[in-house]
Order: structure tokens, then C-alpha cells, then sequence
């Protein structure tokens, strides 16, 4: 066993390749850069492409025509340029375009600090876009979520035609470890369902029952359509609101029965806890010390880590929240997915623990945050 | 001649005597003129008008967002150069994607843009775009009367387009102009000026004569502009891809040193931009697994490039690593003030196990760490060298850092001359460290 020394970036680089991405487009950006380096240096050797936008707009345009031509499309980012990508990831959910975008956050607000961390877009991932259907978002811990969650991240925008998100941080994307990529077992790949030949092709209409529409690429031997207007299962443009309601409860059903079987999250149980600490990304890695802390001391604690943020795992977050008596949600921003956990848990006690500063959220804050909410709580 | 690729279901539903109908013919004989399939052709739409143009016809067809169809083109392009990709725009579109055009001028990949030049903004109430005359009276009131409209054919063709052509819609030979400007391999541009009837003409006279005249005072444009004759981009983007050597995942590093200690250990470098602070921290990291242990490294620096202070935090342990901040170093390497002055906070914190390496020329906050300073101007080590020269110490310390360690890091990390020159001045560090 030999360890390679590696950041997080690349280590999406790497997972991209790895799930069969074919098409790389993006704009100078810190703390994102080193994934466009990276995949300047490993896809134009093998015949794929890596293109430089002259902005985040156009570098996520060349992303979505080359995933309509069927390409396995990435791009990648920070906040500055999530703002840029809204209108095309709004196209890409509605138009039901595979793409996989990375999110290596920033401390923001707007330009704020390019070398600092945060975990500050978890809202507008979600929400920050026009219509508010749900795309999927998956948050990586370290290097190897880095690696594994990019190539599930592919699969996932394969098997739902839907955008993936992985949110990143500065804090993992430019943090290096000592990861064995090659020990990492990986799932098989999957490739968006191919319509069948033999009938007339609606580049809209589903025939199976997870209700994404089967693909043909543009350029292949039927005319596609594809368009980013309200359009029935034949891709003109239509309104009749039967229809068009069909198509956003369609658009909301098959992202979240897509990740209904993938399950995605790191829960360590300690006996007789009543306290769990529920986080993502990494503000896990500080909950995990100061999970072993405390623990150690006698003062039992559980953690749940979740990587996949959107949709929300309610079911998983209830059942593991069922018999606690206190949530702590750690987050690096000034309380997001907080929201998300009030709303998932109407009943429960819950306290935050959060800071955007450009530092990580260290061990010590985690357990004063556990000894406040246990006060509350008694 | 081919069979018409018009989309029978779907005829033109412009307002009646609207020039873009005309453009929709002469593009659906340009495809017979060339024998073009359905298939073989992709009409990627902009937002406006000019943006119902896939539906018109039995093509492959992608209509996307307002100013942004040169974007999707271009992945489009790249992904299928066999492919004729047809953009079509309007003014509108011309001036919110105006990045995109220059881009594209200056990219040059065998997209055909069409612009649907009616100067104005038709769906949304007549407001003046980036071709509206200035005395033209349009839907925004007197705005556009200070603003001075874009010429788009000699913004295109300085702006590096090899094809841009400047026509009325309603010459004669618009179809053979299209068909050139589709042939021609590269980025073409043809500018149609036209009517729209259903805001600009209720209250500003125009007519294909006018419009005749109003060309005629202006610059030709028409067709190759010699002087940005190259390559397509596409075709010597694979020229180049296929000749770079393939690219192989990182290897390793193997183990085979035994470390001086157990447990986690913080390590902090405090330097400043340019003394391969960064190098350096990498380089501890390389050793601690070349002796088996997990390493994290992340680094502070400020956004400007070769000034500010660098900052490396470590950590080595026997364990993975969760958190990877630094927050009680076993080692503090301080070879700038900058550094030291950004982490004020830590020295406080320290107790008399952590050992400070410092520059003799650096001033120390009141620390209970055992400090060990470094005079490295006698050592002869360069500030820039001060960070390696460091780790040579620390080596000799022998707590968290071994000799062996650091050598198999440089080994690994480094060849060739640059190798020799790390590892003398390792030597020369090491030397002065065990005469001292």
C-alpha cells in the first residue's frame, strides 16, 4: 500500500474521470481552479474535452450542449460563479440535462474572501434557482468523499437527468491528504437509458416508471429537440396546464425517488446518548473529534454526518433523531440547514453551532455547543 | 437538391410582414442548396423571435436561455464537429451575450451565427436594444437616444471572426449567403437587418429600401475577412489533445521509515509569499507517510501572489485525521513576521512541549514554548530557503521529524537538479544544526 498525497480537488478530478466525464468546462475561480487544472491535465490526453468559458455563463453553456450531444459533462465553481450558473441550472432542471457541478465554497457574501472557507451557498444550492424544482446536492467531508462522491454525483445525474451538486469547501478542495485512491472500491457506472430505436421518439415523454424521459443525444439519427420553454413530452412548447402540472410533479418525483435507495451519511452511535450531533462536510471532522472527546469523558454523544443535503434525508434524519432528546447542528455558516432541521424535526430541541469567519469550527466550540444545548434541554 | 427540412406542423407564426420569415425560407433552401439532412444540422435558438426559429424546422434543435445560445453551440460543436451548428439571434440577444460573441470571434469554431437584426426587442414592448438607432422612437421612452448603437459586423471581425457578412434580409441572394457563410470553416457572422412590424414600424418609417440606403453608407461586410484567416478551433484543439502523452493517476509514496513519535502532531509554518512555505509543508507531509502516518495540509494565504504572509498548517498522526486545524502545534516554524503576526493568538496557547524553530531576525510574541532560534543569515540559507532549511532542524530534533524521513520526501518529490540542490542544503542545515 502506497498513499498518494492529494487534495480534494483533484480528487474530484479524478472521480470525474473515474464515472466517465468526457467534458469539462470553467472559469478561473479560488478555491475551485485546481479541479479545472486538474482536468486540463487528465482529459485532452484520452480524446475529451476541457474548455476555459469566458465566464461561469458560458462555461456551464458548453457543459449542457455537450451533455446534449451525450457527453458526461462537469463543471466547476465557487459562490461568485454559482450566482453566474442560476439561469443555466434552472435550463438543466427543467430541460432535464445531466450535468455535475462543483461548488467549492467560499466565505461570502459576493466576492468575499477567496482563500477562506465556508459552507455558506447550503441554502442556495437548494433554492437559487427560477421554479424551484429540486435538484440533488451532495456535501464530501474529505478527500475521498471528494473522489467517491463525484462519481456517484455522475451516476446520480445519469440514472435522473437532473443536475448534481457537489458541495465542496475550501477547507477539503485545498486541503491535501494521504488517500490510496486505488483501495477505494467503486460502484459500476451508470449511462443515461437510451430510447429505443424502434418507436417514434418524444424527447420528453417516460415510459418507465422513475419518470426521467429516455435520451437520444443531439446529432444522432433522429432529430432531438431540446428547449428551456414550459414543452409537453414532444419538446414544443405547450399550454395546456394539465400538462405542464404532469411535468412539475414529474420533474419532483423522479429526483426524489432517484435518491430514495441512496442513502449517504456516517452514523456513530454511542450507547445511552441524548444528544446527537447532526452535520456535513467539514464540520464533520471537528463533530468526529469532539465526538471521541466527549465520549471518552462519559458524557455519551451520537453524530450523524450527512453527504447528502438535497433533497433532505427526512425519513433517515427522523428515525436516527427518534429517541434524542437534543440536536446540535454544526454547520460553517450562520445556520442554514438548521432550517431545514427545524422543519425535518418540529418537536425536537435544537441548538446550533456555527461561525463564518474563514476558520474552521474547532473540536472545543463543538463540546461547549453539546454542554449549552444539554442545559437547555434539563 | 434536397427535401425541405420546414417543419409542415409548424409554420412561421411571426407577425404578419415580419422579415424573419423570409429568413426562414432562405435557411430552409440554403439546407437544400447543400443537401443538408435533418440530422446533420442543429439550430441552436436564442429568446425573442429569433428564438422560435427551431421549431420551424426538422432539425436538431436546442432553445436556450437569452444571450447564451453561442454557449451551448459551442459545447455542442465540440462534442459533434460533424455537426452544422446554426445560431440564431436577435439583437436583443446580440447585446445581454455580447461576452459570448466577442468570445466566440475570438474562439473560432465552425458555428454559423444569424442575427436577426431588427432593432428592437419585439416580444417584450419595443425597447431599444444594442442596434436602435438613436433616433428611433422606440418602447424605452428617450433611452435609446443616449445611447450610440453597436455596428456588430466590425465589432465581430476586430473582434477576430474570419466569416462577416452585412445584408438586408430582403436581398436576393440571401440563401447563397448563408449557404457561404455555413461553408465557410470558422466562425461566421451574418448580420441581417430587417423589419418588425409589430412594434418598430408603428412609429419609425423603414423599408427595404431604406434599409438599402442605410447599408449602403456603411462599411462593406462581406464575407472572409482575410486578416483572421486560421485554423478552426475545434479541429486544432484535437490536433494538439492527440499528440499530449497520457496521463497516469498518482503514485505513491512507499513506506519505509519508522517515525520518532506516536499520537497527533501539529505543525504550523509562518513565512511569507515566496519562501515555498507551501513546498515546505508538503514536504513534511511526504515524509510523515513515507513513515506510515496520516498528513493533512492546508494552507492560508492571501489572494495576492507573491507578497503576505504563508501559512502551512500540518498534521501527522498514527490515526486519520479528523479535524485539521491547528490549534496546539507541537512545532512552530516562524522564518517571516508576517506569519507570526497573523497567528498572534497561538503563542499564548503554547506550553513549554512545543518547540518553536524562529528566524534570529523575527520578533516572538511571549510564548512558554522552548524556542530555538535560527540565524540564518550565518547559516548562509536565502529567505526563500529558510522553509526547507527549517525542516532540516526540525529533523534534527529528531521529535516528530526524522532524517531519513525528510531525505525519501525530497527524493520522492523532486529529481534531477533540483533534487541535488534540496538535499545539499538539507546537508548543509542538518551540519550547522550538530555543530552548533
Amino acid at each position: 500500500m502506497a498513499f498518494c498525497f492529494m487534495e480534494g480537488n483533484e480528487a474530484v478530478a479524478w472521480g470525474a474521470k473515474a464515472a466517465g466525464c468526457r467534458f469539462f468546462a470553467g472559469y478561473p475561480i479560488t478555491p475551485a481552479t485546481t479541479i479545472y487544472n486538474t482536468m486540463l491535465e487528465i482529459l485532452p490526453p484520452g480524446g475529451g474535452i476541457c474548455m476555459q468559458g469566458e465566464d461561469e455563463i458560458a462555461s456551464i453553456g458548453f457543459c449542457l450542449g455537450a451533455s446534449m450531444c451525450g457527453m458526461k459533462a462537469m463543471t466547476a465553481t465557487s459562490g461568485p460563479g454559482i450566482s453566474l450558473y442560476s439561469e443555466q441550472i434552472s435550463f438543466a432542471t427543467g430541460s432535464e440535462i445531466p450535468i455535475v457541478i462543483v461548488d467549492v465554497q467560499r466565505l461570502g457574501p459576493s466576492t468575499g474572501s477567496a482563500t477562506r472557507g465556508a459552507d455558506g451557498d447550503i441554502q442556495f444550492l437548494r433554492w437559487g434557482n427560477s421554479g424551484g424544482i429540486p435538484l440533488i446536492v451532495l456535501a464530501p467531508a474529505d478527500v475521498k468523499d471528494c473522489y467517491l462522491l463525484t462519481f456517484a454525483a455522475f451516476n446520480l445525474a445519469e440514472t435522473c437527468r437532473c443536475p448534481v451538486i457537489v458541495a465542496s469547501n475550501k477547507e477539503i478542495g485545498m486541503t491535501r491528504e494521504n488517500i490510496d485512491l486505488s483501495a477505494l472500491a467503486l460502484p459500476e457506472i451508470v449511462h443515461r437509458n437510451t430510447a429505443p430505436e424502434d418507436r417514434p421518439y418524444l424527447p420528453f415523454h417516460t415510459s418507465g416508471e422513475n419518470g426521467v424521459p429516455d435520451f437520444l443525444p443531439i446529432g444522432c439519427h433522429i432529430p432531438v429537440r431540446q428547449t428551456s420553454s414550459t414543452h409537453g413530452p414532444d419538446g414544443y412548447i405547450t399550454t395546456d396546464p394539465e400538462i405542464i402540472a404532469a411535468t412539475q410533479r414529474r420533474l419532483i418525483a423522479k429526483v426524489e425517488s432517484a435518491v430514495e435507495d441512496f442513502t449517504c451519511h456516517e452514523f456513530m452511535e454511542a450507547p445511552q446518548s441524548e444528544t446527537l450531533i447532526l452535520t456535513y462536510g467539514v464540520s464533520s471532522r471537528s463533530a468526529k473529534a469532539a465526538y471521541h472527546q466527549l465520549n471518552r469523558a462519559g458524557k455519551p454523544v451520537s453524530l450523524l454526518t450527512l453527504k447528502r443535503l438535497w433533497p433532505a434525508p427526512e425519513n433517515l434524519i427522523r428515525s436516527i433523531a427518534a429517541p434524542m432528546r437534543h440536536i446540535v447542528v454544526v454547520e460553517m455558516n450562520m445556520g442554514q440547514y438548521l432550517r431545514e432541521i427545524e422543519r425535518v424535526l418540529p418537536n425536537k430541541r435544537i441548538s446550533f453551532v456555527g461561525k463564518m469567519n474563514g476558520a474552521l469550527i474547532t473540536p472545543d466550540e463543538i463540546i461547549e455547543g453539546v454542554h449549552r444545548g444539554r442545559q437547555l434541554t434539563e | 437538391m434536397a427535401d425541405s427540412l420546414l417543419n409542415e406542423s409548424r409554420p412561421p407564426v411571426f407577425c404578419p410582414g415580419c422579415t424573419h420569415e423570409r429568413i426562414v425560407a432562405a435557411l430552409d433552401t440554403t439546407f437544400q442548396r447543400m443537401d443538408i439532412r435533418g440530422t446533420e444540422a442543429v439550430i441552436v435558438s436564442d429568446i425573442g423571435c429569433s428564438g422560435l426559429f427551431d421549431t420551424f424546422f426538422n432539425t436538431h434543435a436546442l432553445h436556450g436561455l437569452h444571450g447564451r445560445a453561442l454557449t451551448c453551440a459551442a459545447g455542442i460543436k465540440m462534442a459533434r464537429p460533424e455537426l452544422h451548428v446554426i445560431v440564431t439571434m436577435g439583437d436583443g440577444g446580440l447585446g445581454i451575450g455580447g461576452a459570448h460573441l466577442l468570445a466566440a470571434c475570438r474562439r473560432n469554431l465552425n458555428l454559423t451565427l444569424l442575427i436577426l437584426n431588427n432593432f428592437n426587442f419585439g416580444m417584450t414592448g419595443g425597447q431599444f436594444s444594442a442596434t436602435t438607432p438613436e433616433d428611433a422612437r422606440v418602447g424605452s421612452g428617450f433611452l435609446n437616444q443616449l445611447e450610440k448603437p453597436l455596428d456588430v459586423c466590425r465589432v465581430a471581425a476586430s473582434a477576430g471572426a474570419g466569416y462577416v457578412y452585412r445584408c438586408s434580409a430582403y436581398c436576393q441572394n440571401l440563401s447563397a449567403i448563408l449557404e457561404s457563410a455555413i461553408r465557410f470553416d470558422g466562425f461566421s457572422v451574418v448580420d441581417m437587418w430587417g423589419i418588425c412590424t409589430g412594434r418598430y414600424t408603428r412609429n419609425n418609417k423603414l423599408t427595404p429600401a431604406a434599409i438599402d440606403d442605410s447599408l449602403a453608407r456603411l462599411p462593406a461586410a462581406a464575407g472572409v475577412v482575410p486578416e483572421n484567416e486560421r485554423p478552426e478551433y475545434g479541429f486544432r484543439y484535437r490536433q494538439t489533445a492527440a499528440r499530449l502523452p497520457p496521463v497516469t493517476m498518482p503514485g505513491g509514496i512507499p513506506i519505509c521509515c519508522i517515525p520518532p513519535a506516536s499520537g497527533r502532531n501539529e505543525v504550523m509554518i509562518l513565512g511569507s509569499a515566496g519562501q515555498r512555505v507551501l513546498t515546505a509543508g508538503e514536504l513534511l507531509c511526504l515524509a510523515g507517510m513515507s513513515a506510515g502516518l496520516h498528513v493533512t495540509q492546508k494552507n492560508d494565504y492571501n489572494i495576492t501572489v507573491l507578497r503576505g504572509p504563508s501559512i502551512s498548517d500540518l498534521v501527522l498522526s498514527d490515526m486519520p485525521v479528523d479535524y485539521t486545524g491547528t490549534t496546539r502545534p507541537s512545532v512552530i516554524i516562524a522564518i517571516a513576521q508576517e506569519g507570526v503576526d497573523r497567528r498572534k493568538a497561538i503563542w499564548g496557547q503554547l506550553d513549554d512541549t512545543a518547540l518553536v524553530l524562529a528566524a534570529a531576525d523575527i520578533e516572538l510574541p511571549e510564548t512558554k514554548a522552548r524556542v530555538h532560534r535560527l540565524d540564518f543569515k550565518k547559516m548562509t540559507i536565502k529567505p526563500h530557503d529558510r522553509a526547507l532549511a527549517s525542516l532540516a532542524v526540525l529533523a534534527g530534533h529528531h521529535q516528530i521529524l526524522s532524517a531519513d524521513m525528510l531525505n525519501h520526501a525530497i527524493e520522492y518529490r523532486f529529481h534531477g537538479m533540483m533534487r541535488d540542490s534540496a538535499l545539499a542544503l538539507v546537508h548543509t542545515a542538518f551540519d550547522f544544526y550538530r555543530n552548533e
